[in-house]
């Protein structure tokens, strides 16, 4: 059972209690499942600056917070509790592609090569870390929705605008994985 | 402080969340939601969500994991949604369960685009950020601070931006 429990989850098994997100917050008061407003919720609680975006009652989704909150402790547990004791196993052609750039580093969810604090401090990293971090807080605001907003709920919902979001991240991702990163990881 | 009317349209603007409850409960009553996020949390670390590997291989067509986890939570949130409406099932507190429709504006162009090509970078959408801190990258936390940084940002020039 532990075993079981510590290898990676099938996509079946993850997808569908991820979807069983959406109901859960519905019947428990209501609440659209959405993570990336807490971005707004942060600026309108920290920094509001009398920008009128930030001008309305945060205090009102403070359950997200908390939810997101609950996301972290989840994290905190699973890697105490559960870790996936092997490295990841990734497809051989990436595995092949990311060596040609000096990333080697398969030992945790995330390569060690990038995904650390003496990486933030050399281009790549300073690109990879702090750009993307700020492209994702405008994007999913621009856009009014994150892959769980807009892909998850939205389409959840029969929302076409969620539709056209969806879409666009993953052209966004696919032209940045295929034709740029290439470029950055060579930094 | 504004009027109850300005401030519904304000949150209208995009932020997902503006049901109200007429019912005021205690602030511990949000620990169920903290239940709910824990879970999404033990999801996201087992089915290798949160991984810059497994991100990379979706946006490179190299596996099928990540389609088959979005895909399968669209699903199954269709078929709940569908539930509820037909069934107009009530929340536990026994409010009406409510659904705005989303606006289509040029933003979920733009937007989108953008937050791909960060998608990509970062391996993260902003839920995982707040997992990857949890496994222990610390410097994720200078991620999601640059997360927030974008989001004030595009509240600084949203007036002059396409919509």
């Amino acid at each position: 059972m532990l075993q079981t429990l510590q290898q990676p989850w099938p996509w079946y098994v993850a997808g569908a209690l991820i979807g069983l997100i959406v109901p859960a917050l519905l019947l428990l008061g209501n609440k659209h499942f959405g993570i990336s407003a807490n971005l707004r919720h942060a600026c309108a609680a920290c920094f509001p600056a009398g920008i009128k975006f930030f001008q309305y009652d945060w205090r009102k989704e403070i359950w997200n917070f908390f939810f997101v909150g609950g996301i972290l402790a989840g994290a905190i547990l699973t890697i105490q509790l559960i870790p996936n004791p092997d490295p990841v196993v990734i497809h051989p052609a990436l595995e092949r592609e990311l060596a040609g750039y000096g990333i080697i580093d398969h030992s945790g969810l995330q390569p060690g090569e990038l995904f650390s604090w003496s990486s933030l401090f050399t281009v790549r990293g300073l690109i990879m870390l702090v750009g993307g971090g700020f492209l994702v807080g405008f994007g999913t605001r621009y856009a009014g929705g994150c892959t769980s907003g807009h892909a998850i709920m939205g389409l959840s919902n029969l929302q076409w605008p969620s539709l056209v979001a969806t879409v666009m991240f993953m052209a966004g991702g696919l032209i940045m994985a295929n034709l740029l990163l290439p470029y950055i990881l060579h930094l | 402080m504004e009027s109850i009317s300005q401030q519904d349209t304000i949150r209208q603007q995009d932020t997902i969340c503006i049901n109200e409850s007429e019912k005021q409960h205690p602030w511990w009553y949000n620990f169920k939601y903290m239940a709910v996020g824990m879970l999404f949390g033990v999801v996201f670390l087992k089915a290798e969500i949160i991984s810059w590997f497994r991100i990379q291989e979706m946006f490179r067509l190299q596996s099928f994991h990540m389609y088959g986890v979005i895909g399968t939570a669209i699903i199954v949130g269709v078929i709940s949604i569908w539930l509820i409406k037909k069934f107009k099932i009530k929340t536990i507190h026994g409010e009406e369960i409510v659904f705005h429709p989303k606006k289509f504006n040029k933003g979920q162009i733009y937007g989108g685009l953008i937050f791909g090509l960060g998608w990509a970078l970062t391996g993260a959408c902003p839920g995982p950020l707040f997992a990857q801190i949890g496994t222990g990258v610390t410097v994720v936390i200078v991620v999601l601070l640059s997360a927030i940084a974008g989001t004030w940002t595009y509240g600084y020039f949203r007036e002059r931006l396409p919509h």
